[in-house]
């Protein structure tokens, strides 16, 4: 139990530190950096909830693709970092008092929270009592079957956005020579090759 | 103290969730800081979810965790490409100059 306790902690503290210098860090390319630290903390805390193959989908999701995403974003803007933080210390006031208010409201709201014990019985997937079925094959159980037009739809969403950033980032420049397969093999030998009767001595 | 309970994991998230808000107002002229605020947001939201997903013995709230991760990846997906050609058009990704639609 205790150490649960101190893994609860640690992993909750060092995910609080990355998330407050995300937004406090100088260079963007190091808040990118301590978002992936905040990701792997709180995947951590998924573990120790026992969402195992969340924990896992965090990682290879966030840590893999967003952040990455982000990563390559920042580093291929040219932007002068230094003087978009200009005006920091002006919001810091209001964004610090509407931040603690904010923040105890939430922190009363849960801290006051009681789960009635009925409230088990309601479950709409509870999770199967069986030791045997692992987190990944209970979601999977539920996933494929009571939610797999929801789960269509989200491979739906996947792809208008691949769609989308793929269009929206399409460039045509003008100017670069590229092949055209079709015109290539359009191409007959009529259209290219001539036989010229030349005399001796005269040219074509 | 020392058991792990259900508040414990809602405190973290209402203070990471807090974090994004505080972000947004602090870092109001960059883009990308928003942006990795709102991720820091739907994080905290996971969390919520996982929390009590565990706690109330129902696997739904973990199935709508991952509808959250994909439309997560696909916001962050589309942002960032409105983002780079933003830039490219007018080189400047500060939130003042983005004004063209005079809202």
């Amino acid at each position: 139990m205790i150490v649960q306790a101190l893994a609860f902690y640690l992993f909750a503290g060092i995910a609080i530190a990355a998330s407050v210098m995300v937004i406090a860090s100088r260079n963007p390319v190091h808040s990118v950096l301590f978002l992936i630290m905040a990701f792997f903390n709180s995947a951590a805390l998924f573990v120790l909830l026992g969402a195992e193959f969340l924990a896992m989908v965090l990682i290879v999701v966030y840590v893999g693709a967003v952040a990455v995403l982000f990563l390559f974003v920042v580093m291929m803007l040219d932007v002068n970092f230094a003087k978009l933080r200009e005006g920091f210390q002006n919001y810091l006031p209001i964004g610090g008092l509407i931040g603690l208010i904010l923040l105890v409201e939430l922190i009363f709201v849960v801290g006051a929270w009681i789960v009635v014990p009925e409230a088990d019985l309601v479950a709409r997937n509870p999770v199967p009592a069986d030791p045997e079925i692992t987190n990944t094959e209970a979601l999977g159980r539920i996933l494929y079957t009571d939610y797999v037009y929801l789960f269509q739809v989200s491979g739906l969403i996947l792809l208008v956005a691949m769609i989308g950033a793929i269009v929206l980032t399409l460039r045509q420049r003008s100017g670069v020579r590229r092949q055209n397969v079709e015109h290539q093999l359009a191409r007959r030998r009529e259209d290219s090759v001539a036989i010229a009767r030349v005399d001796t001595g005269k040219g074509v | 103290m020392l058991e792990i309970g259900l508040s414990h994991y809602l405190t973290v998230a209402a203070i990471i969730f807090t974090v994004g808000i505080f972000g947004i107002f602090l870092n109001r002229r960059n883009v990308i800081v928003i942006m990795m605020s709102i991720e820091l947001m739907l994080l905290a939201v996971n969390i919520n979810l996982v929390a009590f997903a565990v706690h109330l013995n129902d696997l739904a709230g973990q199935v709508f965790v991952m509808f959250i991760l994909t439309v997560a990846a696909a916001e962050a997906a589309i942002g960032l490409a409105i983002l780079v050609i933003y830039f490219r058009n007018h080189g400047s990704i500060a939130v003042e100059d983005i004004n063209l639609m005079k809202g």
